[in-house]
């Protein structure tokens, strides 16, 4: 019991700023996170462990390129479109990456006004979130028709090393999923909101425990990552 | 059992909310700021795709693309993912471990220059 009151002392007690806080924190007893619920710690260190399998992903990807003796597919080339009468470089993934930077805004504003209680404008942002991110993957499958039309496949492409269509696909490809996986989420957490599952208490039909509306915050760090990978993807094998 | 609860869901009959304990009443921002940030990530995305549209080339194309990269990587990081108001215990533990990538991919480029450089010796230039 001592021990229980004590941990609990040790939660509320105020720590330093700064570095010699997060040392008390972390020599603490029981829990490093404090005030922050097990869910929002769990759906980081998750993230975190996707942070080093997309990581690893990026990795392979600059050996291959570095590695390979023959030319890589330039891919300003490769994802141009023809629009208007002329080729523009890479304007589909610039519209893609536009998409899903405005599902992140709409995933952020969702998460502020369901913490604010506002059920139907928290249910309508993440409906709109993830019609964007269904955008998104709609765009992704018709990127993927076409260069699957001209010839690219995982081994080899017309253009030069035969990494690129390996590498093209698995990343995007693993994105991709991620992107799917989310807006399933998104669904279901919107269903939630607008029943007012938050409120009344219902227990989820999965974990039996009851909701909050932090689920709507855990729900757009998932959603936030997935943009975040697209930055790095965007950089490192789009524009590079 | 309460207890655990009450612990897991914030801080609870605390008068005075110190900065770390924002979670209390969960993330309460204005939307402005969400909205400017949304702006900044278009721009920075736009400069980006600029990059490419006018076919930077060499070293400035390149440390372009890190630097806004790594811009809008800590804006959706800061402010959409709420890193900025959270405890450094947990910003520490999610922000330096993907640090160590850096080594990896110092070895794996000594790596691809060794592969290369096999590659050249024993087949030729391609």
């Amino acid at each position: 019991m001592a021990e229980t009151s004590l941990g609990h002392v040790d939660h509320t007690a105020p720590r330093p700023p700064g570095l010699r806080g997060f040392i008390a924190d972390w020599s603490s007893d029981q829990r490093a996170f404090k005030g922050v619920s097990w869910g929002k710690a769990m759906m980081w260190i998750f993230l975190l462990s996707d942070t080093f399998i997309f990581g690893c992903f990026l990795l392979s990807y600059m050996t291959a390129r570095m590695s390979t003796v023959v030319p890589w597919p330039n891919p300003s080339e490769v994802f141009a479109l023809h629009l208007f009468g002329q080729n523009i470089p890479l304007i589909l993934i610039a519209i893609m990456t536009f998409v899903l930077i405005s599902s992140s805004g709409t995933m952020a504003m969702a998460v502020n006004f369901g913490y604010r209680r506002d059920r139907r404008k928290t249910a309508v942002l993440m409906l709109l979130t993830a019609l964007l991110g269904a955008t998104f993957v709609g765009m992704q499958a018709f990127e993927w028709t076409k260069l699957i039309s001209e010839g690219v496949r995982p081994w080899e492409n017309p253009w030069g090393a035969a990494q690129f269509g390996s590498t093209f696909f698995m990343i995007t490809g693993f994105h991709g999923t991620h992107v799917t996986i989310g807006v399933i989420f998104l669904l279901i957490v919107a269903r939630k909101v607008w029943r007012g599952d938050y409120e009344t208490g219902e227990r989820g039909f999965f974990t039996s425990r009851r909701g909050q509306y932090e689920s709507v915050e855990i729900m757009g760090l998932y959603w936030h990552f997935v943009d975040l990978v697209w930055v790095f993807i965007f950089a490192f094998f789009y524009l590079w | 059992m309460a207890q655990a609860e009450a612990q897991d869901h914030g801080l609870h009959g605390h008068a005075a909310p110190a900065p770390a304990m924002a979670h209390a009443e969960g993330q309460q921002h204005p939307i402005k700021l969400y909205l400017v940030v949304w702006g900044w990530l278009f721009i920075l995305s736009a400069c980006s795709y600029a990059v490419d549209y006018f076919a930077l080339q060499g070293m400035l194309r390149w440390s372009l693309i890190l630097i806004f990269m790594m811009l809008k990587a800590g804006l959706i990081v800061a402010v959409f993912m709420h890193m900025a108001w959270e405890r450094l215990a947990l910003s520490y533990a999610i922000i330096v471990p993907p640090l160590v990538i850096l080594v990896f991919v110092a070895i794996m480029v000594i790596e691809s220059r060794y592969t290369e450089i096999t590659r050249v010796l024993s087949f030729g230039a391609g």
